[in-house]
């Protein structure tokens, strides 16, 4: 049987892995993968409580729009992504560092 | 008053031809001589028409009087003012007289020198500022021709100024009567800051009504009896005038003789109202002994020149002397007959020497020209010069019927005179008469030597020729005022041996009133029991001409037996007495003792000054100088060190920090990420506790 | 505008000219500094015709001539306010003729003509506009504007050790302004209303207390010292004189050291009149001080021209002698030895100029017998060292007399000893009369050119002066004595 808890541990193990993947992976978009997986962990603890907990839409209607945001975070950080590359030749984060300057 | 512009143009025409001369004298023809010299003797008419004019007035009271403004500043005003009186006339016939002759006899003597003109010049310029002494009324007027005076003899004296010897004399002759010039000018200072005023008649009457007396008056007095002493070549600023015979001989004649060294005798006439006792006793005692000492010196020199200056040195003492005793006239008297035999004298030894320099030099012996040791006969070849070379001789002796028996006499019984009323003052006529003998004696082995004997250097003798007329008829004419008849001639009768009855004495009276009346004086009580000093001398009279007689008798005997008969030795004389004949012979050391002393003292002052100046004031300020740069370079160092030490510190520090927190400034997002993981697991395990 | 604008300004204009012409005419750039100094010559002589000789000036606007006066910065109510009277007009003739001579003496100036001349006429600005100022911040504005040309001058075109003597006198003389900035400071608080006015400060000497007139009187006293200049503040004169080129040496000499004494009796005297009585004695002693002094250190000095900078210390300290007396003798006696000072030492740099332009040293040691070899130069020189030493005649004598007289009732020992000093004198300068000249002339000198027509020409004027003066000094005493006796009744009632 579902229960809340079994839904928060699968949203806490994906939102881990996202962050993993956020901090050692090298490759932009691999990072822009794992963000996507933390929006989604976010959206089944969104989901998961909506429906345990209030009995209500709300958790489902944050979730959609958590969805949308991401596609266009998403369209954003690709172009700005392929910008880097344009700019720098690499998608390489560890070389993307202008930050520092 | 008309005679008065006269005396002005006297005065003028000289500076006149002075001024032709120096601008033109070359362009000239004959260099301009006829001009300086024709001048003088328009001078001479000049100054005859106005003595004729005082002769034939006769009034002992004669004076006139020219005062115009010269300097005002509004409260205090210095005019100036000539002055025609008896006085002036004399001295002006004595001075253009002398001049005029000097001047014709210069035309020979100076003939070829390359500064011929420059010469001529000069001597005008000396004949307008002593015409300048004579003529001012006024003390001021009185000092700036004073001065003059100093300058033209300096120019002189100085004259061949490539030798050494020359313009060291110019410059010991012009700085040693600044000496004697700055007491004048104190004396002046005195009389005005008193009385107000520089005019010797309100000088007078200032005395007279006693704005000025006791001390100060005395000390006015004495201080001008210091210019005098320079000027005249007293004891002991006498220093200069045996070395100005460096000059020129017709200048030797001319200034160092006749007319300048006269100067401060006639200064004195000129302010002998101001003369109280003590100033009268200090002149009386410096003349006495500067006749008597230069005498003594004169005795053992052998130039030429120089035996005559130290005679005109002692001569001038006796005219001092005179004027001390308060034989006011018979100095004055003196000072007149003494220019003429003088100048002859120096004339005529011009004469010798220009002999003796041309046969010399005819010869290629370069023996000096003017020692009387190199001399001798020259009485057969050189007539005209022999004979009144005797006659002056004769005059400076004192011989009976020449001038200077009648002047000298005067002076000395003068002193016999005044020594009887005061019998302290007995030392008075020793030295006057003592000098009178060691003169005759003196003068009279000049003349033995030069003219008599045989001359030294053979192989010249053949060259030895009398002077040209231009240089003897100058010789006879001042022979001629060697007689006594010029000076005594009176209104009825021609006296042999004393002036008394003489125009001269009727002319120049002594002045009634003088400062020496006055009670005040502290020790005129004493010494004088408030009586007036005698006017003239007379009781004593006759004594002093038997005594003088005896004494220039003696004198030219002991003369004429040590150089003629040579019954006595002056070697042995000079061998048993060394000290005194050294010192005789080296003049006393004066010259030395200045030199060890005011001289060196000076030197040695002024390098201290300029040690002073150069190491101490300039060490401070370069010091200061030092010290700040040293002072600011430590400050440069504290800057450097401490005060940028801190603020580079604190930079250093902020940038040591800076690079340690940069470390963490990756640009990494990641990097970020993971410490904003950390960040929040602190956060947790903090809520947690 | 007026006559003291035009003659302040005029060299002004004409060291603006200069500056815009090409470096290389320096045949038009001397044409323009004797067209600036001889049209200032001019002017000053025309002034000389209309002057008044008996407006006494020194405190009263209305006694002052040529007077211009107008409002300038109003804020600090400081006035464009010129004028002169007896005081300083003669000083201004003196400056106006030894500037137009000294072009002349430029004539041989080897580098840099165009700057050398450009600074030549700012610094107569500078002088002409501080003997006209009557206002105490405009004199102080054209102090300031002398002080630097000279620096420039000595240390551009002077000597060997030039650099060393530019920066003592601007040292020296840059504090001495120093002084005097605080003292005119310090009158313009005391007044009330604030003012640089000379002579409304004046006006109000008698409410001043007494130790404000010292303190303010000492401060301004070693300013003006500074120039004279009295010892011991004298070490940079000597320096500055011999480093300097010829015609500013001359005009140092001339004309500068009379600015102190100037400054006390233009300033000092009438402004802190107690302060003036208080100090006089030391004054005189200051005054006996530098006579002997300088006569004594000028004995030992064996530079010619070192040996002239030191005698004009000491004849700087017979004006000190004379203005420390307040009788008329005295004071007049003193203004008329600055006159004379300045035209006898301009003679004897200019003399000092022309042997050194031909023998290339100045060691009195190293000549001797000059006299044959240039006669009219011996000549010149010998007038020129008879006037230094007071010789009758000339003009030297009559201030020094003057001074005398007017200092013996007054400082009875301090003038005998003056007076001795007028010996040494007399001494140093006929013993370098004959080292120089008399004596034989040595071979390596027999070529040495007589003096040549220009140099003539600047001395010739002075000689007139000098000869004129001393036989008849009233001239140029009808100028002074209205003002300086007026000035005796101001300061010593």
């Amino acid at each position: 049987m579902i229960t809340l808890d079994s839904c928060l541990i699968i949203g806490a193990a994906l939102f881990t892995l996202g962050f993993l993947a956020v901090l050692t992976k090298r490759n932009a978009i691999s990072v822009l993968m794992g963000v996507e997986l933390i929006l989604n962990a976010a959206n089944i603890n969104f989901v998961a409580f909506g429906f345990f907990r209030s009995y209500e839409i709300h958790g489902v209607l944050i979730a959609l729009f958590v969805i949308v945001i991401a596609v266009s975070e998403a369209a954003v950080a690709l172009a700005i992504v392929l910008n880097i590359y344009r700019n720098m030749r690499t998608v390489n984060l560890d070389e993307v560092d202008s930050l520092k300057k | 008053m008309t005679l008065l512009y006269l005396a002005i143009i006297i005065w003028l025409l000289p500076l006149l031809t002075f001024i032709i001369q120096i601008f033109f004298g070359n362009r000239l023809p004959r260099k301009g001589d006829w001009v300086v010299v024709g001048a003088m003797f328009i001078d001479l008419a000049l100054a005859l028409v106005i003595f004729g004019n005082v002769i034939y007035k006769y009034n002992p009271d004669f004076r006139a009087v020219l005062q115009f403004d010269w300097i005002s500043l509004g409260g205090q005003d210095f005019p100036l003012g000539f002055v025609l009186d008896n006085v002036t006339a004399v001295m002006l016939v004595v001075v253009t007289l002398v001049s005029a002759l000097i001047f014709l006899y210069s035309i020979g003597y100076m003939k070829g020198d390359p500064l011929y003109s420059r010469y001529f010049a000069y001597l005008s310029f000396f004949a307008f500022s002593m015409l300048g002494v004579v003529l001012f009324e006024n003390l001021f007027g009185i000092y700036i021709c004073w001065e003059l005076v100093g300058l033209s003899s300096y120019l002189l004296i100085g004259f061949w100024f490539e030798k050494d010897s020359a313009s060291d004399a110019g410059k010991k002759a012009f700085i040693t009567n600044r000496v004697g010039d700055f007491g004048m000018f104190l004396g002046m200072l005195i009389v005005f800051s008193a009385l107000g005023t520089f005019s010797l008649e309100g000088i007078k009457n200032g005395v007279e009504s006693g704005q000025l007396s006791g001390t100060l008056l005395t000390a006015a007095g004495i201080l001008f009896f210091m210019g005098a002493v320079g000027k005249s070549a007293q004891f002991p600023l006498h220093v200069w005038l045996p070395d100005a015979m460096e000059g020129p001989t017709p200048v030797s004649a001319l200034i160092h003789a006749a007319t300048m060294v006269a100067a401060g005798v006639y200064l004195i006439v000129r302010i002998v109202f101001m003369l109280t006792p003590v100033s009268t006793v200090v002149i009386a005692y410096i003349g006495g002994f500067t006749a008597f000492f230069a005498a003594t010196i004169a005795l053992t020199q052998n130039d030429i020149k120089r035996i005559l200056a130290y005679s005109t040195v002692s001569q001038l003492g006796y005219m001092m002397l005179a004027l001390g005793t308060g034989s006011y006239a018979a100095g004055l008297f003196h000072l007149m007959t003494h220019a003429f035999f003088k100048a002859l004298l120096f004339l005529g030894s011009g004469s010798i020497i220009y002999a003796m320099h041309h046969a010399l030099h005819a010869v290629n012996n370069d023996a000096d020209p003017q020692n009387i040791n190199n001399m001798g006969g020259l009485r057969r070849k050189m007539k005209v010069t022999f004979w009144t070379y005797l006659v002056a001789t004769l005059a400076i002796s004192g011989v009976p019927f020449t001038s200077g028996f009648i002047s000298k006499d005067a002076i000395l019984a003068g002193t016999l005179s005044f020594a009887g009323r005061y019998p302290q003052h007995f030392l008075l006529p020793f030295f006057g008469f003592a000098a009178a003998g060691i003169t005759a004696f003196y003068m009279f082995r000049l003349v033995f030597k030069t003219f008599f004997g045989e001359f030294k250097i053979s192989e010249a003798r053949e060259h030895i020729h009398e002077s040209g007329k231009i240089m003897t008829v100058p010789l006879v004419g001042f022979a001629v005022f060697c007689f006594f008849a010029f000076y005594t001639a009176g209104n009825n009768s021609i006296s042999l041996s004393s002036p008394g009855e003489g125009w001269f004495y009727d002319l120049i009276k002594p002045p009634e009133q003088t400062a020496m009346t006055a009670a005040e004086m502290p020790f005129s009580e004493e010494i004088y029991e408030q009586e007036e000093l005698p006017a003239e001398p007379g009781a004593s009279h006759s004594y002093a001409i038997f005594l003088s007689l005896l004494i220039v008798g003696a004198g030219i005997v002991v003369s004429y037996r040590t150089y003629i008969s040579k019954t006595i030795s002056a070697e042995t004389w000079a061998a048993m007495y060394p000290r005194l004949y050294r010192g005789m012979y080296n003049k006393w050391y004066i010259d030395e003792f200045y030199h060890a002393t005011v001289i060196k003292l000076i030197f040695v002052w002024s390098a201290l000054c300029r040690w002073f100046d150069n190491v101490i004031i300039d060490g401070i300020v370069n010091g200061s100088a030092r010290i700040t740069v040293i002072f600011s370079w430590f400050e440069g160092k504290f800057d450097n060190i401490v005060i940028d030490g801190i603020v580079n510190g604190i930079a250093n520090a902020t940038q040591i920090l800076g690079w340690f927190t940069r470390q963490f400034q990756t640009g990494r997002i990641q990097n970020y990420l993971v410490g904003f993981l950390i960040g929040i697991f602190v956060i947790i395990i903090f809520r947690m506790m | 505008m007026g006559f003291l604008t035009l003659i302040t300004f005029i060299p002004l204009v004409g060291a603006a000219i200069i500056t815009f012409l090409p470096k290389g005419k320096i045949a038009l750039i001397k044409k323009v500094s004797v067209a600036a100094t001889g049209l200032t010559l001019l002017l000053t002589i025309i002034m000389l015709l209309r002057f008044d000789r008996t407006m006494p000036g020194i405190n009263k606007e209305g006694q002052f001539q040529f007077v211009e006066h107008h409002k300038w910065i109003e804020v600090f109510n400081i006035d464009y306010f010129m004028g002169v009277d007896g005081l300083s007009f003669p000083m201004i003739l003196l400056t106006a003729l030894l500037c137009f001579l000294c072009v002349f003496a430029s004539w041989n100036i080897d580098r840099a003509q165009k700057g050398y001349f450009a600074l030549f006429l700012l610094l107569e600005t500078g002088m002409i506009g501080t003997f006209c100022s009557l206002d105490f911040f405009l004199f102080y504005i054209f102090w300031e504007v002398m002080l630097l040309p000279m620096y420039f001058l000595i240390g551009i075109w002077g000597g060997p050790r030039r650099e060393y003597a530019a920066i003592k006198f601007f040292l020296y003389t840059l504090f001495g302004s120093l002084l005097m900035l605080l003292s005119m400071l310090a009158f313009y608080f005391t007044n009330e209303p604030h003012t640089f006015n000379m002579l409304t400060i004046m006006q109000n000497s008698i409410t001043y207390t007494r130790t404000f007139q010292y303190w303010v009187y000492i401060a301004l006293f070693i300013g003006f010292a500074i120039k004279v200049p009295i010892f011991p503040f004298h070490t940079w004169l000597p320096d500055a004189h011999v480093e300097a080129p010829t015609p500013i040496s001359v005009i140092l000499a001339a004309i500068l050291l009379k600015m102190g004494t100037y400054g006390l009796l233009r300033i000092s005297y009438p402004m802190l009149p107690d302060a003036a009585n208080y100090f006089a004695y030391g004054l005189a002693i200051l005054g006996l001080i530098n006579i002997l002094y300088g006569a004594f250190a000028a004995m030992a000095q064996t530079d010619l021209k070192k040996l002239v900078a030191y005698s004009s210390i000491s004849h700087m300290g017979y004006v000190l002698l004379g203005m420390s007396v307040f009788t008329s003798a005295g004071i007049n006696g003193a203004v008329l030895q600055m006159f004379n000072h300045g035209t006898i030492t301009a003679m004897l740099f200019l003399i000092v100029g022309v042997i050194y332009d031909r023998a290339h040293h100045r060691e009195i040691s190293g000549f001797g017998g000059l006299g044959s070899q240039m006669p009219i130069y011996t000549g010149i020189t010998s007038f020129a060292f008879f006037a230094s030493f007071g010789l009758p005649g000339l003009s030297g004598f009559i201030s020094e007399a003057m001074v005398f007289i007017g200092a013996f009732p007054v400082y009875k020992y301090i003038t005998v000893f003056a007076v001795s000093g007028v010996i040494i004198t007399a001494g140093y300068f006929l013993w370098t009369l004959q080292r120089i000249f008399l004596g034989k002339l040595q071979d390596k000198y027999k070529t040495l050119p007589e003096i040549s027509g220009m140099e003539i020409f600047t001395l010739a004027p002075l000689m007139i002066i000098i000869l004129f003066v001393g036989v008849y000094p009233m001239p140029v005493l009808n100028l002074m004595r209205a003002s300086l006796n007026y000035l005796i009744e101001v300061v010593h009632p």
